[in-house]
């Protein structure tokens, strides 16, 4: 690097150019291992894993909310989550031997790999957020539904549940986030998806291709993030909440990331 | 018996030649000491440095955002929207403005723990009871030595939380920066992935996930000793 007599500035200038030149050209979104291709893999992996760790863990963690017991077991996990990094994850279930697992559809044992690190990194902010929004459902309403005589399945269903829509939803976003950042992480491991770009350019030093990767993950990332914040507002059943803090009614989309870390720490 | 044992033994490849490929392997650890120590302080840099760059960025953010209301939403918003872009795609794209070094993850990982930092230090100085502030206006307390003395001391305890949170992400965010070649321990898990080396790899997973546990005893302990008046009696 430092025998680069080209000025920084200039260098900087040309990288830009470059990545636009690369983004530009149709010919890279097109055909195998091309952007778009890679693009749809990336969201069908995201998706899927989703779905397995919606399925898995946001029953179990919202009964364990409806009884009020395990709730060390929904925080810890927050922290434990946190704590292990994803790539090393990756890397482990990649060299590890699957039984009998050669070819896993169009990605390979990678790809499997890939599918269980999203589902595992999907599941803290799932499992937290959905026992804390129901754990969170104020002791006078739940008392309200029990001198309605209301059996505990109704009380669940009826009450708890509507409530802790927004909080439960809340974790589904912080998931999906979660699920995309570390399926761009599974390209350092070879695996499918649109990281492969990245790596792809940084270990060519082809910094234009890898540039142009990163800017094309970071803008699916902020538009999934905006989408899934309208779902969310959309389905909030209790739109008016925000107008109780002072001044306009602040949506604040920013305020959900906190939400799962706040009841960890305090 | 024992001796056509340890003869076997010294015949044998060491545990993580190519043949055994083993998952843990003490001789591993010793024949690479020098290595795994490297990985290990830079690992520890980048995440400290990267930590202490947040904090120094995000306390005046929450100061601003305290003050002036209308910025809060903004601050927020942006940092939260940083915090979705993948850390694969944001080292790339700081690398036009900082080239392959060290201060590109240490940008990036400070950037991420923005957002848990900010917010937990607007909660913070917002969980100061009114009460207290006013009577430390009456007492004289001028702006800036109402915020040392009387707002930071109570607002620490969820400041730390944040802080916690956002040092043990970082820990494990920084194993990213392989991709431009600083990721400390990364690089060992890295090279453990492309030439399939079991030992490397899960030695270096083990260390970070230790680190990340290790750092957050010693906020733990910081807290502890900076926050005498919550410990008494009561407890």
């Amino acid at each position: 690097m430092a025998a680069d007599a080209v000025d920084p500035g200039t260098a900087r200038v040309n990288i830009f150019t470059d990545t636009w030149t690369y983004l530009t050209d149709w010919s890279h979104w097109q055909g195998d291992e091309g952007l778009l291709q890679l693009l749809v893999q990336q969201l069908l992996l995201s998706v899927t894993a989703l779905a397995i760790a919606v399925a898995v863990g946001l029953p179990v963690a919202l009964w364990l909310g409806h009884l009020g017991r395990g709730g060390f077991l929904a925080i810890n996990i927050s922290n434990v989550g946190r704590a292990v990094p994803t790539f090393a994850l990756l890397a482990l279930l990649v060299t590890a031997d699957f039984p009998g697992v050669t070819t896993f559809g169009p990605y390979g044992r990678a790809g499997l790999a890939t599918l269980i690190a999203l589902a595992l990194f999907a599941l803290p902010p799932l499992i937290t957020n959905g026992y804390v929004a129901v754990r969170e459902v104020p002791a006078d309403v739940r008392q309200a539904a029990d001198g309605m005589g209301m059996t505990g399945w109704q009380k669940f269903t009826r009450v708890e549940l509507p409530l802790a829509v927004p909080l439960i939803f809340s974790g589904v976003r912080l998931a999906l986030v979660q699920v995309w950042a570390t399926a761009t992480i599974a390209a350092l491991v070879a695996g499918p998806g649109l990281g492969r770009v990245i790596t792809d350019g940084f270990f060519r030093s082809n910094y234009a291709k890898g540039i142009a990767g990163a800017v094309v993950v970071a803008a699916v990332a902020l538009v999934l993030e905006l989408v899934a914040g309208t779902v969310q507002r959309a389905v909030d059943p209790t739109p008016a909440a925000p107008s109780r803090r002072r001044g306009r009614g602040k949506q604040d989309p920013g305020r959900t990331v906190g939400e799962a870390a706040e009841p960890v720490g305090s | 018996m024992t001796l056509l044992a340890a003869a076997a033994a010294v015949g044998e490849p060491s545990c993580y030649s190519r043949l055994t490929n083993d998952w843990f392997c003490v001789q591993y650890v010793k024949d690479r000491q020098s290595e795994i120590v490297d990985a290990t302080t830079q690992h520890l840099q980048i995440t400290v440095e990267a930590v202490l760059l947040g904090v120094l960025i995000a306390f005046p953010l929450a100061l601003a955002a305290r003050r002036f209301p209308r910025l809060e939403s903004s601050i927020l918003g942006v940092s939260t929207g940083i915090y979705t872009i993948p850390s694969l795609a944001l080292f790339p794209l700081l690398v036009p403005f900082t080239g392959l070094t060290a201060t590109t993850v240490i940008i990036g990982l400070a950037l991420y723990a923005l957002t848990v930092l900010v917010r937990s230090m607007l909660e913070g100085l917002r969980s100061v009871p009114g009460d207290v502030r006013e009577s430390a206006t009456g007492l004289g307390y001028g702006p800036g030595r109402l915020l040392l003395k009387v707002e930071l001391p109570l607002a620490l305890p969820v400041i730390m939380a944040g802080l916690r949170v956002a040092t043990v992400s970082t820990v494990a965010l920084t194993t990213v920066g392989s991709l431009v070649a600083f990721g400390g321990l990364g690089n060992l898990i890295k090279d453990g992935v492309l030439t399939n080396f079991r030992a490397e790899l899960l030695t270096a997973a083990v260390l970070c996930v230790v680190l990340a546990v290790l750092l957050d005893a010693v906020l733990v302990v910081a807290q502890w000793l900076l926050t005498p008046w919550t410990r008494g009696p009561r407890a």
